[in-house]
């Protein structure tokens, strides 16, 4: 049987979701359900004086209406920040509590006040609005940049700062500075963007009162994670009597990792009204209330000889979480950004100092890429502005300052156990016909158009794990993965995931590695996840995570199936276990022609005796049935790398910018299915250009949100995107098995400092993303002035 | 949504004896269900026009080109008669929303909302157009009164927009990169008796802007639209455009459409 790793099969998770019959937590109903409305804050900051239910309670179909006294009184604990980050000064981050519904303040527009649970939506919808509030509205706190300066949100929490860390060693970066011909300095806001998964979030509990069972239907990433935080921390139900099933998820980008105050009160309502509880969110509640990605505000400076070579780098970020530490809003700007942010160079000194402040947004958390699009974005237009200020080639200078020697120990933190840089870029210069833009400028100029080029070198740590590192720096769970491998006694196969998907395409992808390993044909495989009733404990999708961890907890269940195969297989044909090899779905026994398929050992394993024609005794000792389980932690992240480069024209009287060509050359270690991971690169690269030219969350002076909806809120579509370049190079990972990296966020990650690269070289102005048609236009009539007052 | 007495009427009488003050008639719904549903709006009673056979159709006859309210955006947008006499009014329909709204939504429905950033405005002032109601024939130039606000009374129903048919004419539009409504559209038609240069999006609701109009009656050409002085005194201003911004396309769009006839 030839290898299905390395081939393009075909998605076999589509034909379901393109034809509709997809389920998801919208589309799963129980009889006599509830629905449940929440009653949100329309104020940015305010005190509760009073809520007043009454006239809702009695409003035609009403069950209850619940609100934070009804939760503090139930004793159920607020929303948990699951990353503990120390400052510089090493004292513990300081985070305000997180009730599911607010008693006392709300922080920002849209934080849960009250819940109305009626016999239909419209009737929770109609008394929601007679829920009666008493705000004492409060200034807002809104400006990422001035949160240390403004009204303290908190009573506890000075100047409403989290924690102000530090990674690096600023002596040493001094003395790189003192040393330095030339220091290039740069100021950057990374704009707050919106996740905007195609399905919004939504929860449906069940609870059984003579079980004593809550049944969580959720739009998770992570059910596993969501049951653990919901039964320890929330207190809702033990474990035992709490199961999560996460089913088809339409998209999370990082936004569904971690349960929200609405899976934990729709699960305490469902136990309180014992009824099931049904919530799903409108689009307007998804933009008030899904976590927000990004928002930093940066400082940075690169110390550089003449000649080009990179001596240091320094980094001081101010990054907006919002209104409450959310479960990874504080690795995302410290861990997941800082090692990051010195790019894929050889740096002799850095350091990044990262001050989090809470201000009265909707909270922030990990969104694709997660802290190394911020980095890179830092990085990368750092060293292109270095290329301009020396007079060098931007190729050139990052050639320059590549490390060639793997593995290499970057300068924060990590050992990148492997890559090739140089081969990278040079291979993206040649696909993207880097010697040949002179020649498409003038050809854009004879069209009145500016054509600019930019380019990105990155690499990125993911495939999040090792726990025992992970856990070093603070985090609150582990992050290895799980997977269990049940041959069926008719010889098919069913792979239990503790990971999920929700796009990322585990049906096919897992099921050709579990193919190859076992020899079993692909359709004899089904992939399940997003169940914690079903297979073993696991730490979900994020982080480009699922391959090189769950892949390879894929791969060690299916070394122990062929370990007790080999053994069966031994007795059965009478040889000695050692002499016993498997190939292709086939135990055969050295030298001989005695052979037995994997699919007879399976029915062997689950009929062991003999009866009639079956002859299937097995070896003294083992246990019947055929499954194995595997719990994988790696020994290191995974480091995927790659050079982008980005084309823009611009037109100088309107402003508006197009992407034209975009080649993108990405290393993400062995490739499983190439068609996936082109579908993964082209959805990073719509996001990663999304964040660059269009998209911007945008709050008011006051705290409102003014960009809530999609006639403000700029998603990217199709047509603002060219055909993209895509090609790989391949340094296979050395901390697993298969070899991989990861490749999920790379796009994202990649691409708004190669487009705005771009821009910055087509109009020869800086420019802060998203790069606007009128932002670029008057950047150009600027120049215009500037350049006429010169002549 | 709350709930509402919905009614089907067959003849432009019946429907308009269905009116009341805490009505509307239903033409496209492209607005007005959307704002239901989001509780921006309710009503008694709606009253769906579009059984009305007579409100339908696309005519040419002499000097004119006359569209029933009911007629929806991809039917004059493939209309062959609409195509011949007045080529840039289809490739305008052919520009609004995408094609669930294209399908959906009518010429009078588009102009009884009178949206600040619709195109179809633009288009009855540049074209000189006659509003039909079901009692009187109004001039475009003073049907539409502000932002969402028309001259029509209670109870009134547009029967059908006369465009009159120009000798050139085209119609350019900068859209929103959210919404892909028009942060500016500029509908030029050179008629016998002069230009009309129309605008939509810039302000509260679209209008001639004279300047322009009497310099390209004097010189159809771009280079007298470089001239003209555009304010942005009075133009919309938001996240997406400011008033300065919305001034200068103005500009730069009368020049592409000038160019484009």
């Amino acid at each position: 049987m030839a290898s299905l790793v390395g081939s393009r099969v075909e998605r076999k998770e589509d034909k379901k979701l393109l034809t509709g019959r997809g389920k998801y937590t919208a589309d799963v109903n129980f009889v006599n359900q509830a629905y449940a409305y929440f009653v949100r804050s329309p104020h940015a900051r305010a005190e509760i004086k009073k809520v007043d239910i009454s006239k809702a309670s009695k409003a035609s179909g009403v069950v209850a209406v619940l609100t934070g006294a009804d939760i503090s009184n139930d004793k159920i604990g607020g929303l948990i920040a699951g990353w503990r980050i120390k400052s510089e000064d090493g004292s513990d981050m300081k985070v305000p509590a997180h009730p599911p519904l607010a008693s006392e303040t709300v922080n920002y527009v849209g934080d849960h006040v009250a819940v109305v649970i009626a016999d239909s939506l419209d009737e929770a919808r109609n008394a929601a609005e007679l829920v009666k509030v008493d705000y004492k509205v409060l200034k807002a706190v809104v400006s990422t940049q001035d949160a240390m300066n403004s009204d303290q949100i908190y009573k506890d929490i000075p100047k409403n700062l989290c924690f102000d860390w530090l990674l690096g060693d600023r002596a040493k970066v001094k003395e790189a500075f003192d040393k330095a011909d030339k220091v290039i300095k740069i100021d950057l806001i990374n704009n707050r963007l919106i996740p905007n998964a195609m399905e919004p979030r939504a929860a449906n509990a069940d609870y059984n009162p003579s079980t004593e069972e809550i049944t969580l239907y959720t739009t998770s990433q992570n059910p596993h994670l969501a049951r653990i935080i919901i039964s320890a921390f929330n207190g809702v139900a033990p474990e035992n009597k709490l199961r999560v099933i996460a089913p088809d998820v339409g998209g999370g980008f990082g936004s569904k990792i971690y349960p929200y105050a609405e899976e934990v009160v729709c699960s305490w309502a469902a136990k309180k009204i014992e009824r099931p509880v049904k919530w799903v969110a409108d689009r307007t509640e998804s933009f008030l209330s899904d976590c927000h990605g990004r928002d930093h505000v940066t400082h940075a400076e690169l110390a550089v000889k003449n000649d080009g070579t990179f001596l240091g780098f320094k980094n001081e970020t101010i990054a907006n979480i919002g209104a409450y530490a959310s479960v990874f809003a504080t690795v995302t700007p410290t861990y997941l950004f800082g090692p990051c942010a010195t790019g894929v160079y050889k740096m002799p000194a850095a350091y990044s100092n990262v001050k989090a402040v809470f201000t009265n947004t909707a909270p922030v958390d990990a969104y694709r890429g997660a802290g190394r699009p911020e980095a890179t974005y830092t990085i990368e237009t750092l060293v292109e502005k270095a290329a301009r200020e020396l007079g060098m080639d931007p190729a050139e200078i990052r050639m320059k300052n590549f490390p060639t020697q793997f593995p290499y120990q970057q300068t924060l933190v990590h050992s990148v156990d492997s890559g090739d840089y140089v081969t990278g870029l040079n291979k993206a210069m040649e696909v993207g016909d880097y010697k040949g833009f002179e020649k498409r400028k003038k050809e854009s100029a004879s069209r009145g158009k500016l054509r600019g080029i930019g380019l990105c070198s990155y690499f990125e740590a993911c495939g999040i794990a090792p726990s025992p590192v992970v856990m070093m720096l603070g985090c609150g769970i582990g992050l290895w993965e799980s997977a269990e491998v049940r041959f069926n006694p008719t010889g098919n196969v069913t792979v239990f995931t503790g990971s999920h998907s929700h796009g990322q395409g585990h049906d096919t992808t897992f099921a050709q590695i579990a193919a190859d390993q076992l020899g079993v044909p692909i359709e004899n495989i089904e992939i399940s996840h997003g169940d914690t009733d079903k297979g073993p404990f696991g730490y979900g999708t994020y982080g480009s995570r699922s391959l090189t961890v769950g892949g390879t907890a894929i791969v060690k269940a299916c070394d122990k199936i062929i370990a007790k195969g080999k053994r069966v297989a031994a007795k059965m044909l009478e040889a000695n276990v050692d002499d016993v090899e498997f190939s292709n779905g086939e135990f055969v026994v050295a030298k001989s022609n005695k052979k037995k398929t994997i699919g007879e050992i399976a029915f062997a394993c689950y009929l062991p005796g003999t009866y009639g024609e079956v002859k299937s005794p097995l070896p003294e000792g083992e246990e019947p049935g055929l499954k194995e389980t595997s719990f994988f932690d790696p020994a290191n992240f995974s480091f995927p790398a790659g050079s982008h480069i980005c084309e823009v024209e611009v037109d100088p009287e309107t402003g508006e910018t197009k992407v034209v060509k975009y080649t993108a050359i990405d290393d993400f270690g062995t490739i499983i299915n190439p068609l996936v991971v082109e579908g993964q690169v082209h959805g990073g690269l719509a996001q990663g250009i999304g964040q660059a030219l269009y998209e911007n969350c945008h709050y008011d002076e006051s705290g409102q949100l003014v960009t809530a909806s999609y006639m403000d809120y700029t998603m990217p579509r199709a047509d603002n995107f060219p055909d993209f370049d895509l090609g790989f190079t391949c340094t296979p990972a050395t901390s697993n098995p298969l070899g991989t990296k990861g490749c999920g966020e790379a796009g994202a990650i990649a691409a708004p400092p190669a487009v705005m690269n771009a821009v910055m070289n087509a109009i020869g102005t800086e420019i802060s993303m998203p790069a606007t048609a009128e932002k670029v236009w008057k950047a150009c009539n600027e120049n215009k002035k500037t350049n006429s007052e010169a002549a | 949504m709350k709930t509402f007495n919905y009614h089907s009427p067959k003849e432009t009488k019946e429907a308009t004896k269905l009116a009341s003050s805490n009505s509307v008639f239903l033409a496209g719904g492209m607005t007005t269900i959307p704002s239901m549903k989001l509780g921006l709006a309710s009503y008694k009673d709606v009253i769906n026009i579009k059984g009305i056979k007579k409100l339908s159709g696309i005519k040419v006859s002499g000097k004119t080109l006359k569209i029933g309210a009911t007629t929806k955006h991809a039917e004059v947008a493939q209309s062959k008669e609409v195509k011949k006499s007045i080529p840039s009014l289809a490739a305008l329909a052919e520009g609004i929303g995408d094609p669930q709204v294209r399908n959906r939504g009518t010429i009078g429905g588009s102009i009884a909302n009178n949206d600040p950033a619709a195109d179809y405005p633009s288009a009855c002032i540049a074209l000189n157009a006659t509003i039909h109601t079901d009692r009187r024939k109004i001039d475009a130039d003073k049907f539409f009164r502000g932002m969402f606000e028309t001259c029509l009374k209670t109870g009134e129903i547009i029967e059908s927009i006369e465009f009159e048919i120009p000798a050139k004419s085209n119609y350019q539009k900068f859209p929103n990169p959210a919404s892909r409504y028009a942060i500016v559209g500029v509908y030029v038609a050179k008629h016998k008796g002069g230009v009309n240069v129309a605008v939509t999006g810039a302000k509260s609701c679209a209008y001639n802007d004279k300047d322009l109009s009497s310099a390209l009656t004097k010189n159809f050409s771009s280079s007298a639209v470089q001239n003209v002085r555009v304010s942005p005194s009075g133009m919309n201003s938001d996240i997406h455009a400011s008033a300065e911004y919305r001034a200068n396309m103005v500009k730069v769009f009368a020049k592409k459409a000038v160019e484009a006839c």
